[in-house]
């Protein structure tokens, strides 16, 4: 079964490579990219761990082959945070509101809730639980994940 | 988990996408969104030698309204759905059915066309297809083709669209008129395929009159299907005369093949399949009465 070269930008950066096309773009962040924040719980796109954007939507990535990627955009976790390495504004309401244990989840969670907040800076509660419904957090500490959020939002609309 | 290995193919235009079908036969699948596709790869629960990517043929995409009809490409996602107002203002529906589906991560994947030829027995978009008499456009390599919905769902996660086929569009019918529409569904957790659910339309005439109302039931069998013997009862009836639970009593009474597994007995859906067709038929005909 042939391989395939493709083309894309990962966290900005322009990468290349040839790959079998049964490689999910999950498995091609983390084994040819180096990119180990992007989480595998199910891979088969129940736990929502492995969500990364995609040409800005947020995706599970366990369900998208890295062909299919080819000519797109994608950012993971590691790209969210400032040049200086400084927490985005929902990474650091993540640590102030304790919304990670054991932090497995927490990329996917993160990655969601970053591009649910940019599409709906003034959500309410019931949205937030909605936005990240797909996502398990099997500590079960959502609780702290949704009072990260409701001061994620809040930070971002003053 | 890891898929099986598989040749991929990456046409450009649907036409190129027809004949490697046509060459390759029943062991190439068509990908969309592939957020049923690929679980049941990773699971190897299905197993073929080629995909043939539809990601990049432009034209199979966008949501147009052209007369009486919405027209949407097989490989417009259901978050473009989502956010379309046209979509919403057209075929309120479909607008309603799009958020039930899977959650946000899926639908920025999932595809209308996808979900159609899926045909999921508890998926949301073949019901809303059934209840509204939608069409779906089919190219082979022969040519085009319009297929009504009742002729679309065969049966089980199978379509009227052939191996060398590809659902290019589906013609949602704009309804005018003093119109309701209502979808409602249980599902143990959010984002969940549905116990059972039921999509409702219909339209009253000057006199609170059904002039056409139309039901269809998913969950409740092995694909989505209308419920003949509700409409029956619907048809020229005083809306007022209409009593909902009657009516989602006998929506399920004559069903035959009511699924039965660990989610929930068939006695358990039929309670739950009657329960959603009334609450359905309470908002759709609320709805067309008062606008």
């Amino acid at each position: 079964m042939g391989e395939i070269e493709i083309e894309l930008r990962v966290n900005e950066a322009v990468t290349r490579s040839t790959v079998p096309p049964r490689l999910t773009l999950a498995d091609f962040l983390r084994e040819r990219c180096g990119l180990t924040g992007t989480h595998l719980g199910c891979e088969h796109g129940v736990c929502g761990a492995c969500t990364v954007l995609l040409d800005g939507d947020a995706v599970r990535s366990c369900l998208v082959f890295a062909v299919q990627a080819d000519g797109h955009d994608v950012t993971t976790i590691e790209g969210l945070d400032g040049p200086d390495g400084s927490l985005s504004p929902v990474q650091q309401a993540f640590r102030d509101h304790h919304g990670l244990q054991c932090g497995f989840c927490t990329p996917g969670f993160v990655v969601t809730a970053e591009a649910f907040l940019r599409d709906n800076p003034d959500p309410t509660d019931d949205q937030i639980r909605e936005a990240v419904s797909g996502n398990l957090c099997r500590c079960t500490g959502y609780q702290g994940i949704l009072a990260a959020l409701r001061a994620a939002a809040d930070a971002v609309e003053t | 988990m890891k898929p099986a290995p598989f040749d991929y193919h990456a046409p450009t235009t649907a036409e190129e996408a027809v004949a490697l079908l046509a060459e390759l036969g029943d062991t190439a699948k068509l990908i969309a969104g592939g957020q049923s596709l690929v679980p049941m790869l990773a699971l190897r629960l299905a197993v073929f030698e080629h995909l043939v990517d539809l990601g990049r043929v432009e034209n199979l995409r966008g949501i147009e309204r052209v007369g009486d009809s919405l027209r949407v490409g097989a490989t417009t996602t259901q978050s473009a759905v989502e956010r379309s107002e046209v979509a919403a203002d057209a075929v309120p529906l479909l607008a309603r059915a799009t958020p039930l589906i899977g959650h946000v991560q899926i639908r920025n994947r999932g595809t209308v066309g996808g979900s159609l030829a899926h045909a999921d027995a508890a998926a949301e978009y073949p019901a809303v297809a059934l209840a509204l008499d939608a069409e779906m456009e089919v190219l082979s390599p022969t040519g085009r083709r319009t297929v009504a919905s009742p002729d679309f769902f065969t049966g089980l996660w199978s379509t009227a669209v052939g191996d060398d086929e590809l659902l290019t569009a589906v013609r949602f019918p704009v309804w005018s008129g003093r119109c309701g529409f209502a979808i409602r569904e249980f599902a143990r957790r959010h984002g969940d395929f549905a116990i059972a659910g039921a999509a409702v339309a219909v339209e009253l005439d000057g006199d609170d009159r059904v002039r056409r109302g139309t039901i269809a039931l998913f969950g409740l069998g092995p694909s989505a299907q209308r419920s003949d013997p509700a409409e029956a009862a619907l048809g020229g009836a005083a809306v007022d005369d209409v009593d909902a639970d009657e009516l989602g009593q006998v929506a399920v009474a004559s069903l035959d093949s009511v699924p039965s597994d660990l989610h929930g007995s068939s006695a358990y859906r039929r309670r739950v399949g009657a329960a959603m067709v009334a609450d359905a038929w309470r908002a759709a005909s609320e709805e067309a009465r008062h606008g």
